[in-house]
């Protein structure tokens, strides 16, 4: 058990932190939501319905864990025109999107 | 909604009513009942009448379309109309539904758009009068349209669910409906939708990797010609102006896809294969689109997929004959009508910036930014200026084509397609 407590104590430790991780600030929010409509909606759709990309409504996302959805967005998906979010997104920014889509903000 | 001077057309229509050559007005005409009860009544179906003749053609405009075209406002779900002489806006439509991603064919008779929405809807606009003429919702989600060669049917590809739909121009009602259905019965987003010569529509299956031809000749009979394994997730498609050819990116593997409508038993032929070959591709923030053929003499201009360049094409063997390295990743690489000048828009992040290549020397011979979200072009109908929309500074920008300086700037809500009534004329447009 000792033996074990250094990891046990990080992982306490960095739970709490990797949860309260930098939260998108309200401006990065904004340019988050724009980009999400603008960027993200030449092909999942303005209104998130759809395109040449899936439709990202509440309902259509319910069945992924948030943890895929911020590795689709942050990796892309190889073989379907999805790219690789990271360097322009962070994993707090990412994090902040799925939420943002699962409760369907800015609709 | 008539935004600038909203007097001229209501005082047109009022005066022709009451000009009456015959020197005979209504008025007069109306007097010689002697009873004040009919007079008064008389009166007022007068009134009545002026009004509502005022109302039918108060907004209308008596003028050619030949220099008009449309603005697409797409967060707004409106268009405005243009007049690409007077460089000023004429009116504003609004209620189209969602516009992202919209496009639009013309008439014709140039008098009337018809613009695809993302949403399914399907609307007829009148460019003399500034009006909605008729909105049908066709399907879940569509991507594009084209007008038939006779310009009697106006056909619609769609996302949700797959297929193309094929309406009468005038009423929009439904002729015939294609669904884009593969050996599987797995059912196709279909891309790529153009009219050919021969009364055809061309369009591509994205998730079947299919080509297909409908011809039109005997609507409810139509004759549908199938090119399977085509390549990889073909994302766009286009025709050349001539109408023989129709090619098709692909997004899945490297070249595209060309068939010879000329000669459609050859088969659909690999194009450009062996381009990029081994190079990684980097990640493609914004589809290309393939729209009308940027081409120049015997070159061809074309985005390169996932690479910062154009990549130009010998038309007569199609083999690449150069590649133009360029500020980011191609959107649009269009021709100006005399095949002098091309230019390019870029994808997400680089999407601020415009060039423009030298069709002789092949090279970008001027780099400007019109601001963030250079999202179209489009060429005046002989190409003295380009009119070309900036999302985020909520504004179209007009430029010279020869000394590249700004001629004009008109305000638009997060404008995005252009088009101008030119297109009516040309294939694939």
């Amino acid at each position: 058990m000792l033996k074990h407590s250094p990891a046990l104590l990080a992982l306490i430790i960095s739970c709490p932190v990797i949860a309260m991780a930098e939260v998108p600030d309200a401006e990065r929010q904004a340019q988050l939501l724009y980009l999400l409509k603008h960027d993200c909606g030449s092909c999942h759709g303005m209104t998130r319905k759809g395109g040449l990309g899936p439709a990202l409504l509440p309902e259509n996302l319910s069945d992924f864990p948030p943890e895929f959805l911020v590795t689709t967005i942050l990796d892309g998906r190889p073989g379907t025109p999805m790219p690789p979010w990271r360097g322009e997104l962070s994993e707090a920014d990412a994090r902040w999107l799925v939420e943002a889509l699962n409760r369907g903000e800015g609709l | 909604m008539r935004l600038p001077e909203k007097g001229k057309g209501v005082g047109k229509g009022v005066r022709s009513l009451f000009h009456n050559p015959q020197g005979k007005s209504h008025w007069d005409v109306e007097k010689k009942g002697s009873d004040p009860f009919s007079f008064a009544l008389s009166f007022l179906l007068l009134v009545f009448f002026c009004s509502f003749y005022g109302t039918a053609n108060a907004e209308c405009l008596m003028r050619g379309t030949g220099d008009l075209g449309i603005v697409i406002e797409r967060a707004s779900g409106s268009v405005q109309v243009v007049d690409t002489t007077a460089r000023s806006s004429l009116f504003r439509i609004e209620g189209l539904g969602d516009l992202s991603h919209a496009s639009a064919v013309f008439s014709r008779d140039a008098r009337y758009a018809y613009i695809f929405g993302r949403d399914g809807g399907l609307s007829k606009i009148d460019l003399l009068c500034g009006s909605l003429v008729k909105r049908v919702l066709q399907a879940g989600n569509s991507i594009g349209g084209a007008i038939s060669q006779d310009g009697t049917l106006v056909a619609v590809s769609n996302y949700t669910p797959g297929g193309v739909k094929i309406f009468d121009a005038q009423t929009l009602a439904q002729v015939v409906e294609l669904p884009a259905v593969d050996e599987a019965g797995r059912s196709s987003k279909v891309v790529g939708l153009v009219d050919a010569p021969g009364q055809r529509f061309v369009y591509t299956l994205y998730d079947a990797g299919e080509i297909r031809s409908v011809d039109m000749h005997e609507p409810g009979k139509p004759q549908v010609q199938r090119f399977r394994d085509v390549g990889s997730l073909p994302y766009d498609a286009l025709i050349t102006p001539d109408g023989r050819y129709y090619i098709a990116g692909l997004f899945g593997e490297d070249g595209l896809a060309l068939l010879d409508l000329w000669q459609p038993q050859e088969g659909v032929r690999r194009i450009l294969d062996n381009y990029g070959k081994g190079e990684d591709k980097l990640p493609v923030y914004k589809m290309p689109h393939l729209e009308g053929w940027a081409v120049a003499g015997r070159q061809a201009f074309l985005p390169a997929v996932g690479r910062h360049e154009v990549l130009v094409v010998d038309s007569d063997s199609w083999k690449e004959a150069g590649r133009i390295a360029v500020h980011g990743q191609p959107v649009f690489v269009v021709a100006q009508p005399d095949g002098r000048q091309v230019w390019v828009n870029f994808a997400h992040p680089l999407n601020d910036t415009v060039q423009v290549i030298d069709t002789r020397s092949l090279q970008v011979i001027h780099t400007f930014k019109p601001g963030k979200g250079v999202l179209h072009m489009e060429f005046t109908p002989r190409g003295e200026a380009v009119w070309i929309s900036v999302r985020d500074a909520d504004a179209v920008q007009v430029y010279d084509t020869t000394s590249f300086r700004q001629l004009a700037e008109l305000p638009a809500e997060k404008p995005s397609g252009i088009f101008f009534t030119s297109r009516a004329h040309r294939t694939g447009l």
